[in-house]
């Protein structure tokens, strides 16, 4: 299993995802934006999360035109499987990778806190080790989280299973920290190869250090 | 040639920062206040061969990176 991490300037979650990917079995190369090939045998490229180029513009928004992108595109247009964790979410909304846009949070703050999140499908590689309506524990830290989308598009999104989380409390009932159209957390495209997610899934891969959620759903990915 | 751009959200999409703003202002009993939207401004310097052409060419920045059109819509000023 080889997992290519791609680094953009401003990128701060590499060594997270790589550290995570590893305790979880796979090989991980991490990958320099300027290049324009991924490596032989990549099976899944994961976008971490941080401030590429600085969130100039609009997050992600200078990221899309970086030389891997292209080849990160041509990879998920092949049907190769792509995990997009916050800022590399965003790159993938402004790739058109996958529908939507992302704007300020709500009420105009950066939130870093831990945040629980509720699976509503579970019909894909991603989360297919956890079960519909499971309750998961996962830090969340973002400025700019506020999933937006048309109101006849989110209708196609629940009816071809593209989404697989939503934000909620402890107990599975409504909650929306950062004011995201029907408290989307988590989508996939219609192929069922590229996933965004806001929350971090490896900040959460060791119970010690407060939750080890991340792990069944990392793990989907591994041959 | 100067060529500026003005960026914001649609209309119907809710503007946070505008909210926020506006909520302040009527804090500071700027009563009359009834809405505020928020957008950015982007100022171009550009050799200035063709005005339409210039004009087609900055459509285009605005399509592929200046804006996000899923969420904001643009306006382009010529200058001088």
């Amino acid at each position: 299993m080889k997992v290519v991490v791609a680094v953009f300037p401003g990128t701060n979650c590499e060594t997270d995802t790589k550290y995570a990917f590893e305790k979880l079995g796979a090989s991980v190369e991490l990958l320099f934006h300027k290049n324009e090939k991924l490596p032989a045998g990549t099976d899944l490229v994961v976008l971490p999360g941080g401030f590429s180029y600085g969130d100039y513009l609009r997050s992600a928004a200078i990221a899309k035109f970086s030389p891997v992108m292209s080849a990160v595109i041509e990879f998920a247009n092949r049907g190769g499987s792509v995990l997009g964790i916050c800022n590399g979410f965003q790159m993938l909304l402004e790739s058109r990778l996958l529908p939507g846009a992302m704007k300020r949070n709500q009420n105009t703050h950066f939130i870093s806190k831990y945040q629980h999140l509720k699976v509503i499908n579970n019909n894909n590689t991603f989360l297919k080790k956890l079960s519909i309506g499971d309750i998961l524990d996962i830090p969340i830290a973002h400025g700019e989280g506020n999933y937006y989308i048309d109101k006849v598009l989110v209708k196609s999104l629940y009816e071809n299973e593209q989404v697989l989380l939503e934000y909620c409390d402890k107990d599975g009932n409504e909650e929306n920290p950062n004011g995201s159209v029907s408290n989307i957390a988590c989508l996939c495209n219609r192929d069922k190869n590229v996933f965004g997610l806001m929350p971090h899934p490896e900040r959460a891969i060791e119970k010690i250090l407060g939750s080890d959620d991340g792990v069944k759903m990392l793990e989907g990915f591994l041959k | 040639m100067k060529v500026i751009v003005n960026i914001q959200l649609k209309e119907g999409v809710l503007d946070p920062q505008g909210k926020a703003v506006y909520h302040a202002l009527l804090a500071l009993q700027f009563d009359e206040v009834e809405d505020v939207r928020i957008g950015k401004q982007i100022i171009l310097h550009v050799e200035n061969e063709n005005r339409e052409k210039t004009l087609k060419r900055v459509e285009e920045m605005c399509e592929e990176l200046l804006a996000n059109t899923v969420i904001e819509t643009y306006s382009i000023e010529m200058g001088d």
